[in-house]
């Protein structure tokens, strides 16, 4: 892979001469709240730091969106929200869950939506230390080869910047004098020394590779019962999980004497009662304890049969935010050790 | 009126279809028969006996239906609908030569490379009847690739009986053993009496390795179903069964259906007795 070096003067200038190949989004600071946005002025922009909460899923699996618009000829596509962006500031663990995500929606059959905002979307990465609650050095997901067009590698005194697509090799010759070939030993060594010093401040971790066996024997273990008898099934945790895809889908009329209106597509957890419902009202999953291990046997296990890896990143997020402590790590250790956590 | 036809491009795409004859099956379940209008696709939509399809009524919702007809009989599509909630009770409203949507087919329908050549044994509860009525007739329209075909059917009472007529009617072919049982006779019945189990002891010898069965019924039925079958050392791989669970896409993206790694809209919803044992959960 192209790697060159560059300024940090140059930076500012640099990502606001992306514009020119899309609209700029990242992860914005508006009224208090980091969010992956539209990025209305450079100095919002949070590089590295605070994570949003919503994952970048949103940007390509939006929260709610229209698929179509119908009357009385039919269902109509809706792509208007579609639009050509640059996405800038984005950590690594994030460039996974999108490949993550490519494995589900852009598999065949694929689906347009997705797919459309993955092709008009650049992807320029920016590197990141890690927070109190992020175990990506244990999910083999801290550090991406691959789903960026550009990334930059912040070392302080300068960047080294990774060229991983032809649109990311456009974009640098848009602005070429920014830009030094010349990437001596003494910085290769900045750069590792760099990744050994990150690499020594991972506070969380956890025994990913043997979860796979460990959720298998572990299927009837009264650990589920424990947190199946806490869990709110309020749903957060899939919302802010970047790998959770479920959605749901329903049509909304409007107000007119015709038979006119749009086919709404919306976030859905399998953490909800209903989620598995079937006519007749047999719920295969009515109980709690099967809907948690439905959900840690997809970010821990099932996944890992399918692709050769679990959906899990270790961004952290169910960690920060389930109301009762259910997440991987609890989740993971309580089924390592068949303890349940100390209160 | 235009046709979309975009499904190349948008597997969501739903495309119009008109209702071309329709009939109450029994109470609250009925029968449907519907065409693409765009002849060229109805002629050449194409499916395995046992896929499913997604029917859309417009402000209402869509759901999964399966394929009741045969692909050996191509341009229609049948079928049987129970009166369940929004989608289906918008259906029951509508009358002949209406137009609902669909998408389609889904599922991997059952394995008919492994039937070829072989006994089939097909064992029908109540509605389950609905999808295996494809592969009933498929096997009746490719006589000649099937050994001996055996069709037992069960339900509560003689009023639950679906496609009454027309299975009474197949008693009367000789390449076909029918078996019909009610659970309870409340009104005249001249067959059998009894569980759909009990059918199984007017079976004539079988072999086991040169025998394939396929099942749809209540989730109950699936059990002792299963037990005749073992008596009779059927392989558990050739055992095949549909199995149901909610579905909003058919295309493995929106998760509903989701067991353990597999998505029964894609990977089912045939399954067989042995994937059963596999993956937890599904039966
Ligand atoms: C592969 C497959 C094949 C099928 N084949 C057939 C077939 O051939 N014929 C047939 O009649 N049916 C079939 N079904 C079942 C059929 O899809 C359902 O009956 C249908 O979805 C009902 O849709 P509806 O909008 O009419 O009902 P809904 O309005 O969705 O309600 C159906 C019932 O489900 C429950 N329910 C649903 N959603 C909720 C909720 N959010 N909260 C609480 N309760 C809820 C209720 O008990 C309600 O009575 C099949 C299903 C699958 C998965
Ligand atoms: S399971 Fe938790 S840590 Fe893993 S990707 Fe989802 S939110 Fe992040
Ligand atoms: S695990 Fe936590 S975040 Fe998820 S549904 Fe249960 S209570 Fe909510
Ligand atoms: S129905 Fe959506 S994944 Fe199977």
């Amino acid at each position: 892979m192209r790697i060159l070096k560059m300024q940090p003067k140059f930076f500012q200038e640099f990502i606001e001469s992306l514009n020119k190949f899309g609209t700029i989004y990242g992860p914005v600071k508006k009224d208090g709240v980091l969010k992956y946005d539209r990025v209305e002025a450079f100095d919002e922009v949070v590089f590295d730091g605070e994570r949003p909460m919503i994952p970048i899923k949103k940007l390509f699996h939006p929260k709610k969106f229209d698929m179509f618009h119908f009357d009385k000829d039919g269902f109509t596509p809706d792509y208007s929200s579609i639009e050509k962006r640059v996405i800038i500031g984005v950590p690594p663990c994030e460039i996974h869950s999108l490949l993550r995500l490519d494995e589900i929606f852009m598999e065949r059959p694929v689906d347009p939506y997705y797919a459309k905002q993955r092709e008009n979307s650049a992807i320029i990465g920016y590197s990141c230390l890690p927070g109190e609650s992020c175990f990506c050095k244990s999910t083999g997901t801290d550090i991406v080869e691959e789903g960026f067009d550009l990334f930059f590698v912040n070392l302080g005194k300068f960047y080294l910047v990774w060229v991983g697509s032809s649109l990311g090799h456009d974009m640098v010759l848009e602005r070429e004098d920014y830009f030094d070939e010349n990437v001596t030993h003494n910085d290769i060594e900045e750069y590792i020394d760099w990744r050994q010093a990150r690499d020594k401040m991972f506070k969380a971790s956890f025994d990913f590779k043997s979860m796979p066996d460990i959720m298998e024997l572990s299927y009837n273990s009264p650990i589920w019962d424990y947190f199946a008898d806490k869990c709110l099934s309020c749903g957060q945790c899939s919302m802010v999980c970047p790998t959770c895809n479920c959605y749901t889908v329903t049509d909304v009329l409007e107000v007119s004497p015709d038979t006119k209106g749009r086919r709404e597509r919306y976030w859905d957890s399998c953490m909800f009662v209903d989620y598995s419902l079937v006519a007749g009202g047999h719920n295969f999953r009515g109980a709690r304890a099967d809907r948690l291990k439905l959900w840690y046997t997809h970010k821990l296990k099932a996944y890992a049969n399918e692709y050769g890896k679990p959906a899990c990143i270790g961004c952290g997020r169910c960690v920060r935010t389930c109301p009762v402590d259910i997440n991987v790590l609890t989740v993971a250790q309580a089924l390592t050790e068949m303890e349940v956590p100390a209160q | 009126m235009t046709v979309c036809n975009h499904s190349d491009e948008n597997p969501f795409q739903p495309e119009a279809a008109r209702i071309v004859r329709q009939y109450d099956l029994i109470e609250d379940h009925r029968f449907f028969q519907v065409r693409f209008l765009d002849m060229e696709r109805a002629m050449t939509f194409t499916y395995n006996p046992g896929q499913f399809l997604m029917l859309s009524i417009p402000g209402v919702g869509e759901a999964p239906f399966s394929i009741s007809s045969t692909p050996s009989r191509p341009g229609i599509l049948e079928l049987g609908i129970r009166r369940m909630g929004k989608v289906t009770e918008a259906l029951f409203n509508k009358s002949d030569n209406d137009v609902v949507y669909i998408r389609g087919p889904y599922g991997n329908g059952f394995n008919l490379d492994q039937m070829r050549g072989k006994d089939i044994l097909i064992v029908a509860g109540g509605l389950g009847v609905i999808p295996l009525r494809s592969i009933l007739y498929y096997v009746l329209d490719n006589r000649d690739q099937f050994e001996r075909l055996f069709f037992l059917y069960g339900v509560r009472t003689p009023e639950e009986m679906l496609f009454r007529t027309e299975f009474f009617q197949l008693k009367e072919r000789h390449d076909i053993e029918c078996l019909y049982t009610v659970d309870k006779a409340t009104t005249e019945w001249s067959e059998d009496v009894g569980v759909v189990t009990k059918l199984f002891t007017k079976l004539p010898e079988i072999d086991p390795h040169q025998t394939n069965a396929v099942i749809c019924g209540p989730p109950v039925m699936y059990k002792y179903v299963i037990q005749e079958l073992l008596k009779l050392k059927l392989p558990k791989n050739q055992i095949q069964m549909t199995l149901e669970r909610r579905m909003k896409c058919g295309l493995g993206k929106c998760g509903h259906c989701a067991l353990d790694h597999i998505y029964t809209c894609m990977d089912g919803p045939v399954f067989t007795y042995w994937d059963t044992l596999h993956f937890r959960e599904l039966i």
